[in-house]
């Protein structure tokens, strides 16, 4: 038996940098330094860990939609022990929505082949955290997504899935799509065998026309949502800040009581 | 009037704020009609009614709870077409919960529309509703509108009032299909989250959280002892959660939830970014910490530099001695 997984992760703006948007109110992407989606390393750790608990044979391929330095969460992903990358990369891509890059994502999953996609629960710069149901819709595969834990065996995926108000055991026949949330597990460090590894490993281009989308199905003046207006958040005026001398819990009473919330 | 389509979240009947905070935003933009599935669908139209629903949509099948997701786009798909074969349809309105955003999301690629999540308000507009987010952890907020298709829009809790508008909630049965893809993924078992008697941590008015300053499991009780006194939901920060010291749950940040409530009292937290991203848009921000130089700070309305396991405990000694 073999068992082909394909992880989708997104190159985004470091979350800790000062993000804005571009003069297009699309993301801006060149004044902020760039990485793996912290929230993508969640599921190449278990993807990788499916591979390493099968008995079968596994290929774990990594997957990405995205400008040219999108290579860079390739690399990384690989330096985890991901096999194989693909990078989709089209000037017709800039400004693609979350409906638009999950027709770009479900073609080049079809054209690379699949028992299992594994994502993970959102970006960390859209955080729309719908890619991975939008995925398994136009796939027409089960979803079985927001999972804290995860195991394949037999062609079945099953997984636990912490709700609003319920935990959920899940379970479906593959092929399948699934995401991971950052309770699923660590992610582990690219080892420096790892890395050096990941400079061999074969990392696959694909345009438009390879996946056979035309250009007016996807970019900023396709997209089925348009962002009218941007604007930063006024600062918070400075509030009033005192230093515990004994008394800090009745001065934030009496200023509790003062907004009436006592 | 057009109509307004208000997917129901529900538990065995019993309507959360959410829903009815959502028939408030849809009175803006059209006739409020409600979808209820599932059991106890029957029982939410009182309170349905009471708040601006026209007309109350349910069907009840153990699809819903056997089955991940599918079986809810189905009826709300069905919901769209019998709405539409009688007249328009201005916007398909979902409270934005984990399970919310992926039905919206699924439906609105099945309509051939564009899907807005995590809106934290909504107004009507000359093109369609408009939509405000708060986005990059809170640091700007955009408006959106959706420009092809039926508008699918996700709301956040707590983006609006909850208003009494009395409507005639007239029940009609809706007759739903399930797609081949319904039963794709089984619910094997399902057990319901224990009760704390506290609020539900989105919705709450006032939230009181605990980081990294706590310092032990046991220590929340000081947490939570405060939270009592006010009737707050109590929240905690990754490094808390990550800790093991209060559950996943309670995570309140970028991969846990956002609140947005009235009052937001942190002890003990630094306010990295991650946790920003989750209460920055609360009204009222108050900071106990023991480090002036904390980012939580520059937030606040009010802080108090000091040993939380002094301020706190004198805190809430003193909010219940007001209360009286």
């Amino acid at each position: 038996m073999s068992l082909r997984i394909v992880v989708t992760v997104k190159y985004v703006p470091d979350a800790t940098g000062d993000r804005h948007f571009a003069d297009d109110l699309t993301v801006d992407r060149d004044d902020v330094d760039g990485l793996l989606s912290e929230l993508d390393e969640y599921a190449v750790e278990q993807a990788l860990q499916i591979s390493e608990n099968s008995d079968d044979d596994v290929e774990v391929t990594v997957l990405t939609v995205g400008p040219e330095d999108a290579k860079d969460a390739l690399r990384k992903a690989l330096s985890m022990g991901a096999d194989k990358a693909i990078h989709v990369e089209d000037d017709d891509l800039h400004g693609t929505d979350a409906i638009g890059t999950s027709l770009v994502l479900a073609k080049a999953v079809e054209k690379a082949g699949y028992d299992l996609v594994v994502s993970g629960m959102a970006s960390t710069d859209g955080t729309m955290g719908v890619v991975p149901a939008l995925l398994a819709e136009r796939l027409g595969v089960p979803q079985v997504t927001l999972l804290s834990e995860v195991s394949v065996e037999g062609g079945v995926v099953k997984g636990r899935r912490d709700g609003d108000s319920a935990t959920e055991q899940l379970e479906a026949s593959l092929p399948a799509v699934v995401s991971v949330t950052d309770q699923s597990g660590e992610a582990r460090y690219p080892s420096f065998k790892g890395i050096m590894a990941a400079k061999k490993k074969p990392v696959q281009s694909w345009d438009l026309s390879d996946l056979e989308i035309d250009e007016d199905e996807v970019g900023l003046e396709n997209a089925y949502t348009v962002v009218e207006s941007a604007a930063e958040r006024p600062a918070r005026t400075a509030g009033t800040i005192v230093k515990d001398e004994g008394e800090g819990g009745k001065q934030l009473a009496a200023f509790l009581a003062e907004r009436k919330f006592v | 009037m057009a109509e307004v389509l208000v997917y129901v979240d529900h538990v065995d009947g019993a309507v959360r704020k959410p829903t009815l905070e959502l028939l408030t935003l849809a009175r803006r933009v059209g006739e409020p009609v409600a979808v209820a599935l599932g059991a106890g669908a029957g029982d939410t139209v009182a309170a349905l009614a009471e708040h601006g629903a026209v007309k109350v949509l349910t069907h009840e099948a153990a699809e819903y709870a056997d089955y991940l997701v599918v079986p809810k786009v189905d009826a709300l798909q069905a919901a769209v077409e019998a709405v539409s074969a009688e007249g328009s349809l201005a916007a398909v309105l979902v409270p934005s919960s984990a399970e919310g955003k992926e039905i919206a999301a699924r439906l609105a690629l099945r309509l051939g529309s564009g899907v807005i999540t995590d809106a934290v308000d909504l107004e009507a507009g000359d093109e369609g509703p408009v939509a405000t987010q708060s986005v990059f952890a809170a640091a700007f907020t955009t408006k959106s509108r959706v420009s092809k298709g039926t508008p699918v829009i996700t709301v956040k809790p707590n983006s609006a009032a909850v208003e009494a508008a009395p409507a005639a909630g007239a029940v009609e049965a809706l007759s739903v299909t399930f797609s081949a893809a319904a039963t794709g993924t089984k619910v094997t078992s399902r057990t319901p989250r224990e009760s704390t008697g506290r609020p539900e941590l989105t919705e709450a008015a006032i939230v009181v959280s605990g980081g990294r300053g706590v310092n032990g499991a046991e220590n929340f009780a000081i947490v939570e002892a405060l939270a009592d006194s006010l009737g707050a939901a109590v929240g905690a920060s990754r490094a808390a959660v990550d800790a093991g010291w209060y559950p996943h749950t309670n995570q309140v940040g970028q991969t846990g939830k956002s609140v947005s409530p009235q009052l937001y009292i942190a002890s003990g937290i630094s306010g990295a970014i991650q946790h920003r991203a989750g209460m920055q848009t609360s009204k009222t921000i108050v900071a106990i910490n023991k480090d002036a130089e904390a980012p939580i700070f520059e937030l606040v309305d009010y802080g108090v530099v000091g040993d939380l396991f002094d301020v706190v405990p004198q805190l809430t000694e003193e909010v219940k001695s007001r209360k009286g």
